[in-house]
């Protein structure tokens, strides 16, 4: 028997035929859902106004107005900083923390583009800064000249990281092996790799952990060695490694969209069966991509090395993960990246001071995971709806 | 003998997909007891008609009795709720759990506690009373597909399942097997049980069967008929079509050189069994072949092993001089060998990219589309712009997704890169299936214009309206054979019928 009477339910329904804005909307809506949430475990954490860090957050990543306002009347009128004003150093500092991570956001982009799962970019990034330091230390004499320097540590990053990427990328091709697992257990390996070599190998210097100082040439220029030209210019950290992110980002653009390769890499990603009728071999560019995603990461550690002036046993790991969180926030996007990776390059900066000291990692975290959830939940939709006549029992039913 | 009650009706059903009208106001019923035969070529809406009875679709008009009363079934829960539950041809079962594990999974009782000691023995006790044994401790993966099968009967029966959805359950099973699922159906109408067949097989149609329904094009073309009093010709005709819906306006084809010779082919299918078995023909430039036969009898690994996408195990393909195998670079071949393919959605296109991107797939890699390694914008455009207006592809604009598309037009984008490239051989494969009369009767002038610019074409297609209207020769396959050849013109639809069913063609 059927009961009458109105019910009301919940259903889930996916929405098809999303339009494009879309997805930027539910990025934005998801930042700001990120800090709400984030503000709530800042207060657990024992901040009283989790407001008010947010904005310091901000100061300390990108400066304030006034900062900015000082600065620029400092740089044409050929003064130094006025006292108390921090000028262009907050963004300096962003920009340096932001290149690495515009790389490694970018090695993960093209990967994941192709739907190859590339975590291993610390890994990547890590034999990198192995090789660039090979080249800089160890293999060419300190008084070769800067650019020249400084291409052969590029070009030994870009070679070292490829190769490193190749790896999973053929058993992956060939073998059909997982490239989650293969690239995440190969961070490992690298990391060991460069323990072993700085800690406690050939390059140590004993206790220091440290293949001590760089020659010169084999480092970035800084804004702070101008300082004589440009006296604002003091204490400023930034050099040229952001140019190599930003000249990737517009090169990955350049290949997904106007070249033959990056059109089969746009169609296997989307669909590996098209890409198969059509006649693409799918298994030699799985291997391509992940070269090409590897070189990114192992510039990532060259750019490093020449920027910290030395391999060391401290060398930053998880910046190859949070190039996964850039690539993701960028929805694959290189140009997008570029902005993406300024904005985390300014949230590591911003909550360098904050204690604890993985309020940084946890706002990370809490952003990725509630601006993907935000953007899966734009694609359904929850209707409340009546239900007029309702399915009967089994019970009831058997009663027939 | 007295007619039984009807277990379920369904009225009107009406669900469309994009593009495609999938069941057009179709009735069903099915009785107390009874074996219901649902019947038609692939695509004709019989898995999509038994997905809503099974809460999977939501149909968007036509209602649902059960026992006479009107209910809406929003879910599958809802379904079993009812008494109704399917068994999917890919099964549902988790392969590292017990069979009794997986006889409740997905049960809202037991509540909290799980007495498996228990469930192990109502299962067992399922089993002996249905006469489908199978250890109630036994891993899935340990299991034979036969056995899996009989896993999930129990499981819809241990749901208190009344009427019993089979989508094409023989398609996995040996013919032993088989058998021994006949018996099992049989002793469950006996208990009451209505059990709904679906398949494209005619032999077991007939033998299992009370009554039969066909659906054809989302139609209805034969309702509830008896299955004793009807033939496997007469079954092949309702499925395929006998009427002519409209006729293909055609010259006399004047058929050129030999550009396809195939000789003596095989190759496997994807579970390793032969699918092909020594099968020879040729297709001449300027003439159509049509490939005649039920769908699962070889088709789809022909189509594919002529366009590089599966490996032969012997034989040789001449392709216009040349030897086919797998040293053919495919890329560079190119658009000399066109291939509309059967799923236009899933292999055809990139549903993600644009119709200018899609109407490429075969030409990036050659000028004028590519310079070097880059892609000529322009040129991707104007060819484009170009094909759309040829081809009366109606869509906003070139930079729209085609998934977008309906599947008509999105077939149209197929069959125009795929002509465009002037091909000397295409191999089309179901190249109407699921459109509506205004595209068929489109892609049908496309295709014969295409014949009399002198390429061969390979027309594969379970429709036989299509294949006689628009062939010049038919070739019939059954299991991987070509069993018989005849031109077009004025051939034996009734001796096709049986050639498709297998039945040896008499003189």
């Amino acid at each position: 028997m059927n009961l009458p009477g109105t019910h009301y339910r919940l259903r889930i329904e996916s929405r098809s035929n999303l339009p494009a804005w879309v997805g930027a909307v539910s990025a934005i809506i998801g930042v700001f859902l990120a800090l709400v949430v984030g503000g709530f475990m800042l207060r657990a954490a024992g901040a009283t106004d989790p407001i008010g860090t947010y904005i310091e957050i901000f100061k300390e990543g990108f400066g304030t107005p006034a900062d900015w306002a000082a600065g620029l009347h400092a740089l044409f009128t050929g003064t130094d900083c006025p006292k108390g004003m921090q000028c262009f150093g907050p963004f300096s500092d962003t920009l340096v923390k932001a290149s690495p991570i515009m790389l490694t956001g970018l090695a993960c982009v093209i990967a994941f583009r192709m739907k190859l799962w590339n975590i291993g970019a610390d890994g990547q990034m890590f034999l990198g800064a192995w090789a660039a330091t090979a080249v800089a230390v160890f293999l060419l004499p300190k008084t070769t000249p800067r650019p020249v320097m400084l291409a052969a540590m590029a070009v030994a990053g870009i070679l070292a990281g490829m190769a490193y990427g190749v790896i999973p990328g053929f058993l992956k091709a060939r073998l059909n092996i997982n490239e989650i697992v293969t690239t995440l257990m190969l961070n490992y390996v690298a990391y060991l790799w460069v323990e072993y070599f700085v800690v406690v190998g050939p390059w140590s210097l004993g206790d220091f952990e440290s293949t001590g100082r760089f020659p010169t040439s084999a480092t970035w220029p800084r804004l702070t060695d101008y300082v004589k030209q440009i006296p604002v210019a003091a204490g400023l950290t930034a050099h040229p490694g952001i140019f190599l992110g930003i000249a990737a980002a517009l090169l990955l653009t350049w290949i997904l969209y106007r070249s033959r390769w990056g059109y089969e890499i746009r169609v296997i990603g989307n669909n590996p069966k098209a890409a198969r009728y059509a006649g693409i071999d799918v298994a030699r560019n799985i291997i391509l991509v992940m070269g090409l995603s590897g070189a990114l990461a192992g510039l990532a550690g060259m750019n490093e090395v020449a920027a910290q002036r030395e391999l060391n046993g401290r060398f930053q790991q998880g910046l190859g993960f949070t190039g996964v969180i850039v690539a993701w926030l960028a929805r694959l996007n290189p140009i997008a990246a570029i902005f993406v990776a300024i904005l985390f390059g300014a949230l590591l900066v911003g909550t360098q001071l904050i204690q604890p000291q993985g309020i940084s990692s946890m706002l990370q975290g809490v952003i990725l995971f509630v601006v993907v959830g935000t953007e899966l939940l734009f694609h359904y939709q929850i209707k409340l709806e009546k239900a007029e006549s309702t399915a009967p029992s089994a019970a009831e039913a058997s009663h027939d | 003998m007295a007619e039984s009650a009807d277990a379920f009706e369904m009225r009107g059903i009406v669900q469309r997909f994009p593009g495609v009208l999938a069941n057009d106001h179709v009735d069903f019923a099915g009785r107390v007891g009874e074996v219901h035969a649902l019947l038609g070529e692939n695509g004709a809406g019989k898995s999509t008609l038994m997905n809503v009875l099974a809460g999977l679709y939501h149909p968007e008009a036509g209602e649902i009795l059960i026992h006479g009363q009107h209910v809406v079934l929003r879910s599958p829960q809802d379904a079993i709720a009812n008494g109704i539950g399917m068994i999917h041809q890919h099964f549902m079962l988790v392969p590292n759990q017990t069979v009794a594990e997986n006889t409740v999974l997905g049960l809202n009782r037991p509540r909290f506690f799980l007495n498996l000691r228990k469930i192990e023995e109502q299962v067992q006790a399922l089993g002996e009373q249905y006469g489908l044994s199978v250890n109630p401790r036994a891993k899935i993966w340990e299991l034979s597909v036969g056995e899996q099968q009989r896993v999930e009967v129990l499981k819809m029966l241990f749901r208190g399942a009344k009427v019993l959805i089979m989508d094409e359950p023989t398609a996995v099973l040996t013919p032993q097997e088989v058998e021994g699922l006949f018996v099992t159906l049989r002793d469950m109408t006996k208990r009451g049980h209505t059990i709904v067949f679906i398949s494209h097989k005619l032999d077991e149609v007939v033998a299992i069967a009370d009554r039969v329904t066909v659906l054809r094009r989302g139609k209805v073309t034969a309702a509830s008929v008896s299955a004793r009093g009807v033939t496997k010709a007469q079954l092949a005709n309702l499925m395929v079509g006998r009427e002519v819906i409209f006729k293909v306006d055609k010259k006399k084809a004047k058929p050129g050189d030999v550009v396809l010779e195939v000789n003596r082919l095989c190759c496997d299918n994807d579970r390793g069994l032969p699918a092909l078995r020594e099968v020879s023909f040729q297709v001449q430039a300027g003439e159509i072949l049509g490939l005649a036969g039920v769908a699962g009898n070889g088709q789809r690994e022909l189509a594919e092993v002529l366009t590089g996408l599966r490996c032969t195990t012997s034989g040789t393909m001449n392709f216009n001089g040349t030897l086919l195998n797998r040293h053919t670079h495919w890329l560079e071949l190119g658009q000399q060998l066109a291939h509309v393919p059967e799923d236009r959605a899933a292999v055809g296109s990139v549903q993600a990219l644009s119709v200018a991107e899609n109407l490429i797939l075969k030409r990036f890699n050659r000028p004028p589309i590519s310079k070097g390694w880059s892609i000529n914008s322009i040129a991707v455009k104007q060819n484009a712009v170009k094909l759309v207006k040829e081809y009366n592809i109606a869509t906003p604009t070139v930079e729209t997704h085609v998934g977008m598309l309906s599947g008509g037009n999105l077939q149209k984008v197929i069959l125009a890169r795929e002509i465009s490239g002037h091909p000397k051989l295409m191999v089309a494969v179901h190249p109407t299936r699921g459109l509506d009369v205004g595209a068929t009767e489109a892609v049908h002038k496309l295709l014969v214009e295409q014949r009399d610019s002198g390429t061969a074409l390979l027309l594969i297609s379970e429709d036989l309206d299509e294949l006689m209207s628009l062939s010049d020769r038919l070739v019939v396959i059954y299991e991987g054979r070509i069993v018989g050849e005849m031109p077009a013109e004025g051939a034996d639809i009734r001796r096709i019928g049986l050639m498709m069913a297998g039945t040896k063609a008499e003189s």
